[in-house]
């Protein structure tokens, strides 16, 4: 169980652009006529990475308006899952693995050396709101391991080396503004 | 090298393409089964083949198809679990990354053998590269008309569709994940009544595992007794073990069900031995749920007999002495593990993913994982032993769902077959604070706050 502590609405006006719009409903019409509720998931996650990275209360009142249930309904869900960030995050999310395999295989000094070397510990965001580090449970790429995931992107066989690189790209990437993630709103069609 | 039936196809290039898998024969099976077969032909091919749940718990499939609620008039769903959560699995990620359409003919058989109209997958949410990998497939599969309407001119409709989970271990227990694919948080639901009565959107459903479903197209194609005769006793046809943790070879490999455990470690053609020439301490061998069993006793039985990659020799000797399957998830410790600490990271774990429905769970994993802290960091007593043991015999039984006791059997049966290695973290307290015991992560300086 994950506690967590809602911000409260700020009342900011919050909305998905037209395109993206059309992509959830024709999301909703997976489901049957009246379950409209199911689509909660992959819509949180849609939101999530086009509208700011984290689930602030307008956002997820906005979304209960468009799924037409109640925002109790989508606080309960956002809490209740960990992939949903209640709180802002930086531009690259990074999840280190620390379950069993990942541990006995280094995982846990992959997450000390990341820590030291961005200066901030797990559960913390980078002065400069780039690296944000999160100590997770079991990826599911165990024979890879150590694993880590950035913005829900695998790396494997980790190592300090790997990961100097890696986060040298990451900076390069957001210096050119470059992204290269694939969309969640594309996943589903 | 070894019989391949599920990942018989994996190793050609481009397999995740339609035309390609087709041109190797891909496909095959749901024409067989859907144009010349019934859908009770189907499930008496599945019943003969002795398949079992491949995501853990071992159930017969065929057994558990037919009780799918048959009389009522609302609409059945199929629905794929592929939340793979479970520490040391990683067996389905396999399937569906390099073998997306074996799935899709899987869940097209099944979803007809079962007069399913709607199949979703439920795909774990950190996998959002394989749901866009699954979603070509199906994209392609509708082109070709191996799904949507009229399939293949048999007047038989299918529609999958896949949906993400957000991080939730607890979502693979089937009705936490229908609660789930509902919108909802992912709380179990007291069975009965079992989701093949009401399931989705209180409609009969079927919940399988991946390796299941992916497994029912070569059973069409090869026949229900083919497969039967591979394996040894009511382990049936071939099974995916995901090996990871201190081996030379960590990786997904198909085996015989019935191949000696020791092969298994020891044979270059899978585990390839214990990494850096070490011993092997101990292994878990069906995903971290399942008791952990001391190297003697994951090698031979209690009784002397040669441990076998099987339901049955694996469970030999029950929880005394033996352990179980579970998913195929094999891990692996070499003579540096420390029992003590990974009992407290496995812990943490089910701390981490305890939906918090109830109170021996929600509150024993979390005292369990204290308990385990103190110990590995050197602030721990005798007596914390028997107080854990104690504390996983009351969860046990005691939940609405096995996650209770996928979190009590790791602690029972660490202090059962490594009491010692407790009674060290606890007799010297000096010596486990400043280095690990087990040697795993040495001089680490412990930061941990005791409350």
């Amino acid at each position: 169980m994950i506690g967590h502590k809602l911000h409260k609405p700020e009342n900011k006006i919050v909305a998905f652009s037209p395109e993206t719009l059309e992509k959830i409903h024709e999301l909703i019409s997976h489901y049957p006529d009246g379950q409209q509720k199911s689509a909660l998931l992959p819509v949180l996650h849609i939101a999530q990475e086009e509208l700011g990275g984290f689930l602030s209360a307008d956002l997820m009142d906005y979304i209960a308006s468009l799924l037409n249930i109640q925002s109790i309904e989508v606080y309960e869900v956002a809490t209740f899952y960990s992939m949903f960030n209640i709180d802002p995050v930086g531009k690259f999310v990074i999840d280190v693995c620390r379950t069993g395999p990942c541990a006995i295989c280094g995982g846990e000094q992959i997450l000390d050396y990341l820590k030291k070397k961005l200066n901030i510990n797990e559960g913390e965001t980078t002065p400069d709101g780039l690296f944000t580090i999160n100590a997770v449970e079991c990826l599911g790429a165990c024979g890879a391991a150590p694993v880590m995931q950035v913005n829900t992107e695998f790396h494997e066989f980790l190592t300090s080396e790997k990961i100097d690189i890696l986060l040298d790209n990451l900076r390069e990437m957001a210096n050119e503004k470059k992204v290269s993630q694939s969309r969640w709103v594309e996943k589903f069609f | 090298m070894g019989r391949k039936i599920l990942l018989e196809k994996a190793g050609i290039p481009g397999i995740r393409e339609f035309s390609i898998y087709r041109h190797h024969g891909g496909y095959g099976s749901a024409e067989k089964a859907l144009i010349k077969m019934s859908p009770a032909e189907i499930l008496q091919e599945v019943t003969r083949s002795g398949l079992r749940g491949r995501g853990g718990a071992g159930f017969p499939t065929g057994l558990k198809w037919s009780f799918l609620d048959r009389k009522c008039t609302n609409p059945r769903f199929l629905i794929c679990n592929a939340d793979e959560s479970e520490p040391g699995t990683f067996k389905d990620r396999y399937l569906m990354e390099f073998l997306p359409h074996l799935v899709l003919e899987g869940l097209i058989i099944s979803s007809f053998a079962l007069g399913a109209n709607t199949c979703y997958i439920y795909v774990r949410g950190e996998f959002k590269t394989l749901i866009g990998i699954l979603q070509k497939a199906i994209n392609e599969a509708y082109q070709q008309n191996f799904l949507g309407k009229n399939i293949l001119g048999t007047g038989y409709s299918l529609d999958i569709f896949v949906h993400p989970g957000a991080g939730a271990y607890i979502c693979g227990e089937e009705t936490a994940l229908l609660e789930s694919l509902e919108g909802k948080r992912g709380n179990p639901r007291i069975k009965p009544p079992f989701p093949a009565y009401k399931g989705l959107y209180g409609c009969p459903t079927m919940v399988n595992n991946v390796e299941t479903l992916a497994a029912i197209g070569p059973i069409i194609e090869m026949g229900g007794e083919a497969y039967a005769s591979i394996g040894k006793g009511k382990s049936t046809g071939t099974k995916l073990i995901s090996a990871c943790g201190n081996i030379n070879k960590p990786g997904v490999y198909e085996i015989d069900l019935g191949l000696p455990v020791e092969d298994f470690i020891y044979s270059k053609e899978f585990c390839g031995g214990i990494k850096d020439g070490k011993r092997l301490k101990a292994v878990v061998p069906g995903g971290s749920s399942v008791p952990i069993l001391p190297a003697e006793l994951i090698l031979r039985t209690a009784g002397g007999q040669q441990r076998l990659m099987t339901y049955e020799s694996l469970a030999d000797g029950g929880f005394d002495s033996g352990s179980m399957l579970g998913s195929g998830g094999f891990i692996v410790y070499n003579e540096d593990a420390c029992i003590v600490r990974n009992t407290w990271n496995f812990t943490r774990f089910y701390q981490h993913e305890s939906c918090g429905q109830c109170s021996p769970c929600r509150e024993g994993t979390g005292w369990m994982e204290k308990v385990l802290n103190r110990l590995e960091h050197g602030l721990g007593k005798m007596s914390d032993i028997d107080l854990l043991a104690s504390i996983a015999g009351k969860i046990e039984g005691t939940t609405i769902c096995p996650l209770g006791d996928a979190a009590a059997w790791p602690v029972s049966s660490a202090i059962r077959h490594f009491r010692q290695e407790f009674e060290f973290h606890a007799e010297h307290p000096e010596i486990v604070r400043k280095i690990n015991h087990g040697a795993l992560v040495k001089n680490q300086e412990s930061n941990i706050q005791y409350r």
